[in-house]
């Protein structure tokens, strides 16, 4: 069977699309569904993530692109060819595990060059020493994976599935086991490479600064759906859900009435106080909406006092806690609703830091804020200090 | 680590299957024959052939002459497992937690001496215990022994053999189960004012019930059957079931009074088990 | 006095493992015995003529060779079947599987004089009376040695991570391949200590074989034989020897682990 002809993405000349397709992919298993009629396209050569707490079903999507877990329905298309039902050792796709699941006894040489051997590749020898240069483990070549660090165990991981070529590259949260210092570096370690080569990368994880720092395209997915699919700052700035406002970051939401949509702006009645939202960032059919600011984008000042550029001004705000962190200072004030809003002010030395009891200003310009259904769950997607 | 997928299909029935035949035509089955066997005429033999009658007189008869044998093999055998399971566990004990670096090296040496013949060691003791080795005339001069007294042909020395034979039987699944005890737990014992006795009653013995379950189990039940020990190291007078089985089927050619003693041996130490794993609270002997 | 508190225990525990290797030591001793008589079994003098005189005793070296090719034959046929139902067990799914695991662990559980006595009842009834000998023992062997290699095997195959399988298939290996070149080597060291371990247990079993063996004689057979007229020295220097080689690869494994482990702190 000639592995190598599948390898080959041939462009398909019916026109069909020339990268990853998902489609309305589905996966079941006894008690519960894990993904949920999946719609997805990875755009050849582009270095694509998939964001979600743990349990959404990020994994079992992964798995089931490499061949190691069964749709229950739906396709998987690649480069035009359905390869659904192939197995994995027919698909042009590698995997770089989350344990990096290293052969333990064979050398790092011979790990790397697994899938080379396997498929009868000529010139092994040149192209692994090609792959240990550009992961820079040359020096590591006859030792055994327990031999190594956990930072090199991930680069044999990742140039044992890069040396294959593949049209897809799997990476299943492969930096979760590394300590931060180590984890920052192979982010930036990867995407080089991944620019360098060329090859349509997916990358799995839960760390949300990992997706933004290194993907060009981030797809937020929750209890198996996607629920939002965009650029990182796209997906930041503009979230259309509860659930990706709390994820990506932090999101202060306060609950509001529309009273009245313009063609390019929706006024909103919120706790007695008219806000202003570009409608391109009302993400509501109804009426009943939160009212979405990030705390950066909160402008803190006296009460009464003139503030940077007018806005929304809300009034009647007093500080109850105050953590200065260094580079900026993390305020929550208690508005007259009784709701806590958070305000992050960077220490630029302009302005003065508040203390807790002093009565203050908000402020914030209207094409920061968005809009959400108010019928979401305000707290869907905050992330939750796990010990 | 993940939860291991495991695959259905035919695959599996294959790969069991000559296995399971082995097992099922050479142990299901013989049990079969056992039970006929011990209900034959006992006047057949081999060569007249013999009648199929459900004489369970034999289980009668069997036992009026030989329930001496068998109360002894079963006394032997727990007398030898409770000296087991006091040197295992203090074995056991030192291996898993203060032996450090050299745990498995230690392991492997309590298994080492047996695997030499098991003959051969029951001999040794035959030269340990002699009349005029050391043991017995330190023995005789610490006035536990009479000046002629003997330790080889007496319960001693059988209990003394079967004791030292099935330790590995004791001391593996012990350790195997005092190993996963998280020694963390005696420190926090101490911390809660209980001294090394009481934490080792209340904390580490529990823990370890499961071991000792295992253990006793794989002790008594090979050494209730056990028939070298008595045989080298006794004398008639101490004679045990193992050794009445071998006899009625080999010397006195009485298949039907052995099978049936074997079925009681077996029926016995079934119950027993039966309800010391009830008593002991512990379903996992695997 | 502090010292021998704390250390107690761990001297208690080298004191019973000493006591282990006393009857072992008495076994090395009397294979250079030059008894006086036969039937008193006692040191008397020192000699090695057991050893230069190796067969001496009649009887003795037929009994070890039949042992010897009973127990390769019996640790073959037993590892075969004994890790395919391993990997039955811990890798497949199939109804019946809770009854097997119970059926692999009933044999290891039973009396041995009890699994002798119902196979020597199965074949009387079989027929086969006349025909007990070499066949029987090993058909017994294979028997009572299936239970200790599978849960040898299983545990081995058990604690083995199954996501080196699907990176295998991830690499393009076929299933045969993934087989061959990541399974098989892993679990192949808790096959060799299977097969260890059974034949060492063929080759001392005397109560199963003793019942079944017709007119063979086996080495343990021999040496109880012995045992009543008085038994040859040269049966001590065939236990020294059992004794010498377990060791050599008990030190021999760990020397190599140990070395493994050196070889890991080197960075």
């Amino acid at each position: 069977m000639s592995q190598q002809a599948e390898a080959t993405a041939p462009t398909a000349t019916d026109g069909s699309y020339d990268g990853l397709r998902l489609s309305q992919l589905t996966k079941q298993f006894v008690g519960f569904t894990a993904v949920q009629d999946l719609d997805l396209d990875v755009p050849r050569g582009s270095f694509f993530a998939l964001l979600g707490p743990s349990g959404c079903g990020k994994t079992t999507t992964l798995r089931m692109v490499a061949g190691l877990e069964d749709p229950t329905s739906g396709t998987i298309t690649l480069a035009g060819q359905d390869i659904t039902k192939t197995k994995p050792y027919r698909r042009p796709v590698n995997t770089v595990f989350q344990n990096y699941a290293l052969f333990p006894h064979l050398d790092i040489y011979e790990n790397v060059a697994f899938g080379l051997r396997r498929r009868k590749s000529g010139e092994v020898e040149k192209q692994v020493d090609e792959m240990l240069a550009l992961v820079e483990l040359e020096p590591q070549r006859r030792k055994k994976p327990a031999q190594l660090s956990g930072g090199q165990q991930q680069r044999v991981a990742l140039a044992r599935a890069l040396i294959n070529k593949p049209e897809v590259l799997l990476l299943d949260e492969p930096l979760g086991a590394l300590d931060l210092k180590l984890r920052r570096s192979m982010q930036i370690e990867i995407k080089r490479i991944q620019t360098e080569v060329g090859l349509t990368f997916v990358h799995v994880t839960h760390d949300q600064e990992e997706a933004m720092t290194m993907a060009d395209t981030v797809a937020v997915m929750n209890k198996g759906i996607i629920e939002q699919l965009g650029a990182p700052t796209e997906l930041y700035e503009n979230p259309r859900s509860t659930f990706v406002a709390n994820f990506l970051g932090q999101s202060n939401l306060i609950e509001g009435t529309i009273t009245n949509r313009a063609a390019d702006l929706a006024t909103v009645d919120m706790h007695g106080i008219a806000v202003s939202i570009p409608m391109d960032r009302t993400h509501t059919d109804g009426d009943a909406g939160w009212v979405g600011i990030r705390p950066e984008k909160v402008l803190i000042g006296e009460e009464g006092a003139e503030l940077d550029a007018p806005g929304n001004t809300i009034p009647g705000g007093v500080i109850s806690d105050v953590s200065f962190v260094g580079v900026s200072t993390l305020y929550l004030v208690r508005m007259p609703w009784g709701q806590e809003l958070a305000v992050f002010a960077q220490n630029t030395g302009r302005t003065r830091i508040f203390r807790v009891g002093e009565k203050v200003e908000l402020s914030w310009r209207p094409e920061y804020a968005f809009l959400l259904d108010q019928a979401q769950d305000a707290h869907a997607g905050a992330q939750e200090s796990d010990a | 680590m993940a939860e291991m997928t495991r695959r259905r299909g035919k695959v599996g029935y294959l790969l069991m299957i000559p296995a399971a035949v082995w097992l099922a035509l050479f142990f299901v089955i013989p049990f079969y024959s056992l039970v006929a066997t011990s209900l034959y005429d006992q006047a057949g033999s081999d060569f007249r052939g013999w009648e199929m009658t459900y004489a369970f007189g034999n289980y009668v008869d069997a036992l009026q002459d030989y329930w001496q044998p068998l109360v002894r093999a079963i006394v032997y055998a727990a007398v030898a497992t409770l000296i087991c399971l006091v040197l295992g566990y203090v074995l056991a004990y030192a291996i898993a937690f203060k032996s450090g670096r050299w745990k498995t090296l230690l392991l492997v040496l309590v298994i080492a001496p047996f695997f030499t013949s098991f003959l051969l060691r029951t001999l040794s003791w035959q030269l340990i215990l002699a009349d005029d080795g050391w043991i017995v005339s330190i023995f005789q001069f610490l006035q536990i022994l009479g000046d002629d007294g003997r330790l080889l042909a007496t319960p001693f020395a059988v209990i003394t053999g079967l004791a030292y034979n099935f330790l590995p039987f004791m001391v593996l699944p012990l350790f195997a189960s005092i190993d996963k005890i998280d020694p963390r737990l005696i420190e926090a014992s101490t911390d809660l004012y209980a001294n090394p006795v009481a934490g080792f009653f209340k904390v580490t013995w529990p823990l370890s019930l499961p071991g000792v379950v295992s253990g006793t189990l794989l002790t008594f039940i090979p050494a209730a059957g056990d028939y070298i020990n008595a045989q080298l190291l006794g004398s008639t007078n101490t004679r045990v079931i193992g050794g009445v089985i071998d006899g009625q089927f080999t010397d006195a050619n009485n298949s039907a009074i052995a099978a049936a003693l074997s079925m009681v041996l077996m029926i016995i130490i079934v119950a027993m088990v039966f309800f010391y794993v009830r008593r002991a609270g512990t379903e996992e002997l695997l | 006095m502090r010292w021998l508190r704390e250390h107690l225990v761990l001297i208690l525990g080298l004191l019973v493992l000493a006591y282990t290797f006393v009857p072992i030591g008495v076994v090395v001793l009397m294979s250079f015995n030059d008894p006086e008589t036969r039937n008193i079994y006692r040191f008397d003098g020192f000699t090695l003529h057991n050893w230069t005189n190796f067969c001496e005793a009649p009887g003795m070296c037929d009994s070890l060779w039949l042992s010897i090719r009973i127990a390769l034959l019996a640790t073959l046929v037993a590892t075969i079947l004994g890790t395919l139902a391993a990997f039955a067990l811990v890798r497949h799914d199939f109804a019946g599987r809770s009854s097997s695991n119970l059926l692999i662990f009933l044999p290891m559980a039973a009396p041995e004089i009890v699994l002798g006595s119902s196979l020597l009842t199965l074949f009387v009834q079989g027929g086969f009376a006349g025909q007990l000998g070499f066949w029987t023992i090993f058909i017994a062997h294979v028997m009572f040695c299936l239970s200790f290699v599978v849960v040898t095997v299983r545990s081995r195959l058990a604690g083995m991570n199954d996501t080196l399988e699907q990176a295998a298939a991830d690499l393009y290996a076929t299933p045969t391949q993934t087989f061959m070149r990541v399974t098989f080597p892993l679990v192949l060291p808790g096959i060799l200590g299977a097969a260890l371990l059974s034949f060492s247990l063929s080759f001392d079993d005397f109560i199963i074989t003793n019942l079944n063996s017709g007119s063979e004689t086996t080495f343990p057979m021999f040496v109880w034989g012995a045992s009543r007229v008085g038994v040859p020295m040269q049966v001590n220097v065939v236990g020294t020897l059992m004794f010498a080689v377990s060791v050599v690869i008990v030190v021999a494994v760990e020397l190599n682990s140990r070395r493994r482990m050196k070889a890991l702190a080197v960075r």
